[in-house]
């Protein structure tokens, strides 16, 4: 699927000689904002649920007394409370927001804490209900994204580092740590570091994280057994889900801050109304 | 100007994150709240069954992976009266009764159900709580045991009524509709509670039902209700004949080769492989074939889906 002068994006220049581009459709900026809420709920739910047994394992069954990460509370020295994670042979003291926290007015042992849960207080089978229902939104949200993206070229075109990218992967990564950020022409598409980290997210995490928790249903492993196989087990698959849920915080804590440092009212802006301004001429821009 | 823009952003997105958590739990309490939030389970339900078969087997495991310790959940020492009195005797008078719409209501003893053809299986036990365990469960199949009474042709669900009581209606341990306000965090908990309560209690002194009959499991009497305000509810739970049928669908008597221990539901419980462990009831005491679920409980299927869990826990 070769970019066609038909995918070129409609530019326009205002009357104080300001380049626009229209650099999101519409289908990509719904996707957005659903995908942006159904992850926030999917996050907390699955926080409520992780907290029903805080602990993983390796494998296929739970090893008790050797989780591979366990948040607990236990007695300090001095005799009081405090919150414990266990990662291996590490413990970690985090009193306060894992493992014992504060919820109304009363300390609470609980391992992830009320603010982060939905709901607030520990309530397995409503936060299991929140998290099917808005994962299947996940699914269909990604699948509209994806197909739409396929058939018009959007993912080929947003998504895949172009040949002068690769070429140049050094240069960009300095520039993107040095917080320099392209303007002009070179803004219409994304640097490479971007392209990758997107097509790492919505063709790896993103589905990694839904075949995990598929991986940990009784029904799917009768159904599809070697879907369990290939994470190395149940108990292995709910680690990945979790380790993957971390993944996809850390790249949401990132991709904000990228955000707002490289111009968070044009960024918010183009996500929303899909206009993206370049700024003024090339020649003129500084 | 774009600075205010800015802090009216930051504002904006802070507010409308406690709205819509604040929001999302209001919505849950909502019966359309409710309603909505069980789509996923129909759902899962649906997807889940077009990728099965009935007669697809759960995953069997190498007797080299079995748990060394098989996690009890739940009750593990039910406080009961009749049923103490029958693991005394080592369940030599337990009966497994068999009835509702069913051609021939059956009692059925630990022999009888021992005389039966029996089936074998390493299977892996998967909680709601996320926690896993292998073990060996030798048990009849229940379709051998609703074949022996003979399905009248309404039957629809089979119902498991058990010997545990995990609280009680109307003003008891936990309050009426109390309840429902302060929902258990996990399957579990409320139970242990009450295992613990009921260790300090003088069972032999409470006024009531918890001496009832061992032919009453489930039926409670509802016309003694308004005075008898400590009525037991006992562990109940369902399946449809879609699982009902599965080879795998066993009433369990033997856990890794040696009589199933009081802990893990002496002296018979149900194993529906495909399913979370809430469903494989355990202390089963009668097996009841009914048209609908709506008599049961308060109508969805089992004690802790009237408690909000999903009847259908394929995941």
């Amino acid at each position: 699927m070769a970019a066609s002068p038909a995918l070129e994006a409609p530019e326009t220049v205002d009357r104080r000689g300001r380049r626009w581009f229209y650099r999101h459709p519409l289908v990509i900026r719904l996707a957005h904002w659903i995908n942006a809420a159904v992850l926030l709920v999917l996050l907390m739910s699955g926080l409520q649920i992780f907290n029903a047994h805080p602990a993983l394992y390796w494998g296929a069954v739970s090893t008790f007394d050797n989780p591979a990460l366990a948040i607990t509370s236990d007695q300090g020295r001095d005799g009081t409370n405090r919150g414990v994670v266990t990662i291996g042979a590490h413990t970690i003291d985090t009193t306060g927001v894992l493992g014992l926290s504060t919820e109304r007015g009363t300390e609470v042992e609980r391992a992830f804490p009320a603010w982060a849960t939905l709901p607030a207080n520990q309530d397995l089978a409503t936060g299991r209900r929140w998290h099917f229902l808005f994962a299947w939104l996940l699914v269909i949200n990604g699948a509209v994204y994806l197909l739409y993206g396929l058939f018009s070229g959007q993912l080929r075109r947003r998504l895949i580092p172009d040949g002068d990218q690769i070429r140049d992967f050094g240069g960009s990564v300095k520039e993107h740590l040095l917080l320099r950020f392209p303007e002009g022409t070179e803004a219409k598409r994304y640097n490479v570091i971007q392209k990758l980290t997107y097509l790492v997210l919505v063709l790896g995490l993103l589905p990694a994280m839904v075949l995990a928790g598929l991986a940990m249903s009784p029904g799917m492993d009768a159904a599809w057994p070697w879907l369990t196989e290939l994470f190395g087990g149940r108990q292995s698959a709910r680690s990945i889900h979790f380790i993957a849920a971390g993944l996809i915080v850390l790249f949401v804590v990132v991709h904000v801050l990228l955000v707002i440092v490289s111009g968070l009212v044009n960024n918010m802006r183009g996500m929303i109304t899909g206009w993206f301004s370049l700024g003024r001429d090339q020649e003129t821009a500084r | 100007m774009i600075l205010h823009r800015r802090k009216l952003l930051t504002a904006g997105a802070g507010l409308m994150s406690t709205a819509l958590l604040g929001g999302c739990d209001k919505f849950a309490g909502t019966e359309t709240g409710q309603r909505t939030l069980k789509v996923g389970e129909d759902a899962n339900e649906y997807v889940q069954r077009l990728l099965m078969s009935p007669t697809t087997l759960a995953r069997e495991f190498p007797a080299s992976m079995i748990s060394p310790w098989f996690k009890p959940n739940g009750t593990i020492d039910p406080p009961d009266r009749g049923y103490r009195a029958m693991a005394a005797q080592k369940f030599s008078d337990f009966k497994l009764t068999v009835d509702g719409l069913v051609q021939n209501p059956l009692a059925l003893s630990l022999a009888d159900l021992r005389a039966l053809p029996s089936r074998t299986q390493i299977t892996r036990h998967d909680c709601v709580e996320g926690w896993s365990c292998i073990g060996q469960w030798s048990g009849v199949p229940l379709a051998e045991v609703l074949k022996k009474a003979g399905l009248k042709p309404q039957a629809r669900y089979a119902v498991f009524h058990c010997a545990d009581t995990l609280e009680y209606a109307g003003g008891g341990l936990e309050g009426g509709d109390g309840a429902f306000l302060e929902r258990p965090g996990h399957p579990g908990a409320v139970r242990d509670a009450y295992i613990q309560l009921a260790a300090a209690a003088d069972w032999g002194g409470a006024p009531t039902a918890t001496d009832a009959p061992k032919d009453d499991w489930g039926q409670g009497s509802p016309a003694a209700e308004p005075e008898d305000r400590r009525r037991p509810i006992r562990y109940y739970e369902s399946i449809d004949l879609y699982d009902a049928f599965n080879p795998q669908t066993i009433l369990a008597y033997d856990l890794n080769g040696k009589p199933l221990p009081v802990s893990n539901g002496a002296p018979l419980r149900l194993r529906v492989e495909r399913q979370l462990g809430y469903k494989q009831a355990k202390y089963v005491m009668r097996v009841e074939m009914v048209e609908s679920l709506a008599g049961i409980g308060q109508g969805s299927g089992g004690y802790w889906e009237d408690r909000g869990y999903e009847w259908y826990a394929g995941i």
